[in-house]
């Protein structure tokens, strides 16, 4: 009998062994793996030679001619503008967009009784495809558009411009026209914050009779800092990668006045044929989204830790 | 605090302000939009007598209603596609500590920096040897790809923060690790695939850089080439591009306005992680 027992025991045990929870297989991230592999990265790796080389999307004789690309690109007046435009536009959408984003979240987190509806309308632009939101714009910027006619009606003629012709002025089009789709955008992730915030804090400071400027600063902002994070990202690497809305409004121009790197590289492989040189100003592109991110993503997280 | 004062309805009047100023473009665009081009008068003035005869000729001209399906179709598989296997990746990637866990997850986190562009061209080279460029299939493959680092990284950072026990449960009564998945991992994902879900469809429907390399100069594009080429072809006739826009934008609110509350949630709260 009480062999048998021992028996009945081990064979319970060994079938738990048997059973034991096991780790989900390698072969669960097969698919995706390979469509990454395929779409990303193989692409991409291959991309990194072909910056190297003089390819033109076509020929398969190529030669490898090492630096020649890049060199071509410091003595490239428009590479050096694009770069520029770049760096401005996301500079200039990260500290435009979210400020707006912000104040926005702001006004429909209060009691205010429009609130809810408020939040809907002011978002929706961010869902509507942005070529046709920039389509929309280049015809309200134009020089007969309902912009100007409106500045007229109201009566600021004397401020009636060429929004998108003229090369001072163009660059700031764009980012105000983004401005106007994203804010939204950033007001929904900066609201989400906000909502985290519990009440009682608030309370708490109002009760210490703190007011609403030193409530927001010393309460409501060490507390967004996971928002700001996610919406400073989002709108620096929307911002560098941007080629939609250029395309549509100004096409880069006039002249070369809003050519961004996305838009030098589409026009460099597929009007001019030049694959070689448009791929390395691709890889510039990804360095340059490489240090910000990282950069930032340092950064911030060493402020959130800071604030929590 | 909670009560409504003079300096509430003030801000009230503010925001509200700020929606008129935000709101003008859409109703410059359907004012246009149900204007004869006959009607030269200023864009801001009221149009007095509306026709929908832009409407008619746009949606006939511009091969609109084919363009509404190729996009429906792109972006149900792609999203479909890349829902599932990101979600079938994540559980291994989360689960186990293995070096080859971690390595792969750091593979895949690279492609969230890696910008598309560096790709896009050496894949034109291989799409049009496969004799893909030009079809759908060219654009599924690819938002399927592009969207696994995005998508993986969600839904890696919601199951590490779920407990372990419920898998544990069906795998000790005798759950293979596939149907542990399919029957209790996967509808604990609920949450952060409605936000996967909402944030690639939105992102496929409106990309309009690869179909544009990918379905250039081919009858089978997308809604956002098809405008683009709509805006070519009648450069300047407004008020049947104002009405291209506003078919191309209808389908995008109704879903958006129908879905609001899961559509804002699923933008704020993929971002939490």
């Amino acid at each position: 009998m009480a062999v048998a027992q021992d028996v009945k025991i081990r064979d319970r045990v060994v079938a738990r062994r048997r059973r034991r929870p096991n780790a989900p297989p390698w072969w669960f991230m097969a698919p995706a793996m390979l469509l990454f592999a395929f779409v990303v990265l193989v692409p991409s790796v291959r991309g990194l030679y072909y910056a190297f080389t003089d390819w033109d999307g076509l020929d398969p004789d190529f030669a490898m001619i090492g630096l020649g690309n890049f060199t071509k690109m410091m003595d490239d007046p428009n590479a050096a503008q694009a770069i520029w435009h770049t760096l401005l536009i996301a500079v200039s959408i990260t500290i435009i967009q979210n400020g707006f984003g912000l104040l926005l979240a702001l006004g429909v987190n209060s009691i205010i009784k429009s609130r809810n509806v408020l939040r809907v309308f002011l978002f929706a632009p961010a869902v509507v495809t942005p070529i046709v939101t920039a389509y929309l714009w280049r015809n309200l910027l134009g020089p007969d558009g309902a912009v100007n006619s409106l500045l007229g009606a109201v009566g600021l003629g004397s401020l009636q411009q060429d929004w998108l012709g003229d090369p001072h002025l163009a660059l700031w089009s764009i980012v105000a026209v983004i401005v106007w789709q994203f804010g939204g955008y950033s007001m929904v992730i900066f609201l989400a914050g906000l909502q985290s915030v519990p009440r009682e804090i608030y309370e708490a400071a109002a009760i210490d009779g703190t007011g609403p400027v030193r409530r927001f600063w010393s309460v409501t902002r060490p507390l967004l800092a996971p928002a700001f994070t996610i919406n400073l990202m989002l709108s620096i690497i929307g911002g560098i990668k941007l080629f939609d809305q250029v395309y549509a409004l100004t096409g880069g121009g006039p002249g070369h006045a809003t050519d961004t790197i996305s838009t030098l590289i589409y026009k460099d492989a597929f009007t001019l044929g030049e694959f070689g040189y448009s791929i390395a100003l691709a890889v510039i592109l990804t360095i340059i989204v490489a240090v910000a991110s990282t950069g930032q993503y340092l950064l911030l997280s060493r402020n959130e830790r800071a604030a929590s | 605090m909670n009560r409504y004062r003079l300096s509430t309805f003030g801000l009230e009047a503010a925001m509200i302000a700020v929606a008129v100023v935000v709101g003008f473009p859409v109703y410059v665009l359907l004012n246009l939009a149900v204007r004869a081009p006959s009607d030269t008068s200023s864009p801001i003035r009221p149009t007095t007598t509306p026709t929908f005869d832009n409407f008619t000729q746009a949606w006939q001209q511009g091969a609109l209603g084919g363009a509404l399906v190729n996009s429906a179709l792109v972006t149900v598989g792609s999203v479909v596609i890349v829902l599932a296997v990101s979600s079938l990746a994540a559980y291994p990637l989360a689960r186990v500590t293995a070096r080859w866990s971690r390595g792969m997850f750091l593979l895949i986190m690279l492609g969230l920096v890696l910008p598309f562009q560096l790709a896009a061209l050496p894949l034109y080279q291989t799409m049009r040897d496969l004799g893909l460029l030009g079809t759908i299939w060219a654009l599924i493959l690819f938002y399927s790809g592009l969207l696994v680092p995005f998508t993986t990284f969600l839904y890696v950072g919601f199951l590490r923060a779920l407990p372990r026990d419920f898998e544990d449960a069906a795998l000790i009564d005798g759950c293979t690790p596939l149907e542990a998945f399919r029957f209790v991992v996967l509808p604990m994902l609920k949450p952060v695939t409605v936000t996967a879900l909402v944030l690639n469809a939105v992102a496929v429907w409106n990309d309009f850089f690869t179909p544009l390399l990918y379905l250039s100069g081919t009858a089978h594009q997308t809604m956002p080439v098809a405008i683009a080429g709509f805006v070519g072809q009648y450069a300047a006739d407004w008020n049947l591009i104002f009405a291209a826009l506003v078919i191309s934008i209808v389908p995008v609110l109704v879903v958006y306005f129908v879905l609001q509350r899961s559509i804002i949630s699923g933008f704020a709260g993929g971002l939490k992680g």
